[in-house]
């Protein structure tokens, strides 16, 4: 293993505060990210400090989602959640710089919002 | 109050290799706010992982970027060799480490050359270009691409490199190194190329940490941060410490480029002279399941590749966040309160890679 890369479950009205605790600790808004789950959307806030990895992990419903934006915090996170809301479809209430939907020029509106094709299972390799 | 004006720049641009674009909202010549957008290039890259399974996807991965591909390929495998706990041969992570290290001599090379045009010194361009074309013949001879390497593969790489052909390598990097170090004292200490850069575009060491930049665009408002560091590939065996300068200016960022360039060539003769004999891959079997984050130090900085696998040949979930993404918001700060003619040389000082970031 490279390196230990925690995660740490946490509710969404729990964000702000959280990530503000990280701040105040030192640590580097490394990104934010998003995977759909389907009806689900798992997000991941990760930080660095000293080489440390750290990540906060929460789950919101993919309908209508909305959570509160970090970027009052960390003014960079407005890259990823402008870029979460073109891709995703996944609205931040308070982003400081709110591109609208104009942030990336996606000929399809949100198209990572829905789950990947399920996946077929390998043949084993001989 | 001046009046206001908002000029467009962007996305297609003299002094722009790619596609930006930037609201400059300027009294008289003095810019006060900048407002960037990107997606003119958005490639969806990342939902390829449904179509491509996880160890061809490595081909899509280099091609995330033409400048360092390779390293996109080795951020890629290594983070599904992390999930499958393959115990990649260690001469295969010296291989890495010493193409991963002449990329970023080509890149930083690049980088020198734009910034060069970018300033008006045309023939100091010629030169930086002129001597990257001899590291690029290095990369063509031991992989066959000049930027598409091709080599890194899950579970290792498709290429070794002989001792007598590292032996001809060692000589000619000794040989480019000396004409780089002719090329780089003109970026340090000419009077007019100190007189364009130094003060212009300072970013404090706080504002660089907050805004959550990377790379030599950190490292030049003094933070030691280098992902290197974490000991992947082969650096956990090498000696080296991050360079870093104070000033945060666009001095300070080309400068730690340069020191850079000659940390690479010592970097390889390390790995050169430590690189153990043995199998170059090991045989994958069976498909991932678990996530990782695979962190590893590009040109431009840190590039961070998400990967979450559930057991099948296609990937869950990929995402890539570019160093050059990272650096956006450090470069909205540069740019307010500038003259509007540094605007040219304010973007080329984060060494900005759309192409990565339109992943």
């Amino acid at each position: 293993m490279i390196e230990e890369q925690p995660t740490i479950p946490i509710d969404a009205d729990r964000l702000v505060a959280e990530v503000q605790a990280l701040r105040n600790e030192g640590w580097r808004l490394v990104q934010i990210g998003a995977t759909s789950l389907g009806d689900r959307f798992e997000l991941n806030y990760s930080f660095d400090r000293e080489l440390r990895f750290r990540n906060l992990r929460l789950q919101i419903a993919s309908a209508d989602a909305r959570l509160p934006s970090v970027s009052g915090v960390y003014f960079c996170a407005f890259l990823y959640e402008n870029e979460l809301h073109d891709l995703f479809g996944i609205q931040f209430d308070g982003l400081v710089l709110d591109f609208k939907g104009s942030f990336y020029r996606t000929a399809t509106p949100f198209p990572f919002a829905a789950a990947p094709a399920t996946a077929t299972p390998a043949k084993p390799t001989a | 109050m001046a009046n206001r004006t908002i000029i467009p720049f962007g996305p297609q641009h003299p002094v722009l290799p790619e596609p930006i674009h930037l609201d400059l909202v300027c009294e008289d010549e003095k810019v006060i706010e900048a407002i960037p957008s990107i997606g003119f290039i958005h490639r969806g890259l990342e939902r390829l992982v449904e179509k491509k399974d996880f160890q061809e996807f490595v081909f899509v991965a280099e091609r995330i970027c033409g400048i360092c591909s390779f390293i996109h390929g080795q951020a890629y495998c290594q983070g599904v060799e992390e999930i499958m706990q393959l115990p990649v041969p260690p001469r295969a992570h010296y291989l890495r480490t010493i193409w991963g290290e002449l990329s970023r001599i080509h890149s930083h090379l690049l980088w020198l050359g734009l910034m060069a045009d970018g300033f008006g010194f045309e023939s100091l361009f010629m030169h930086s270009w002129r001597v990257r074309e001899r590291v690029l013949d290095i990369i063509e001879a031991t992989t066959g691409g000049r930027v598409i390497f091709g080599t890194c593969k899950v579970g290792g790489v498709r290429r070794d490199i002989d001792a007598a052909t590292m032996k001809e390598i060692l000589v000619k990097l000794a040989d480019i190194e000396r004409e780089t170090r002719e090329i780089v004292q003109v970026f340090v200490n000419d009077g007019t190329v100190k007189h364009r850069l130094c003060g212009v575009g300072v970013l404090s060491r706080d504002e660089a940490y907050a805004l959550g930049c990377v790379g030599p665009t950190l490292r030049a408002s003094g933070w030691k941060s280098d992902t290197r560091k974490l000991g992947y590939a082969a650096f956990k065996d090498l000696t080296f410490e991050p360079i870093t300068r104070t000033d945060g200016d666009c001095y300070a960022r080309t400068a730690v480029r340069c020191d850079e360039i000659f940390q690479s060539f010592d970097l390889i003769r390390q790995a050169a002279g430590k690189m153990p004999e043995g199998e170059i891959a090991v045989k994958v079997t069976g498909n991932p399941t678990g996530e990782f984050f695979s962190r590893v130090e590009q040109p431009r900085g840190e590039v961070v590749y998400y990967i979450k696998a559930n057991g099948t040949k296609n990937l869950q979930r990929f995402r890539v966040r570019t160093p050059t993404f990272a650096n956006v918001a450090g470069l909205v700060k540069t740019l307010q309160g500038c003259d509007l003619a540094d605007v040219p040389i304010l973007i080329l000082t984060i060494d900005p890679c759309i192409s990565c970031t339109e992943r």
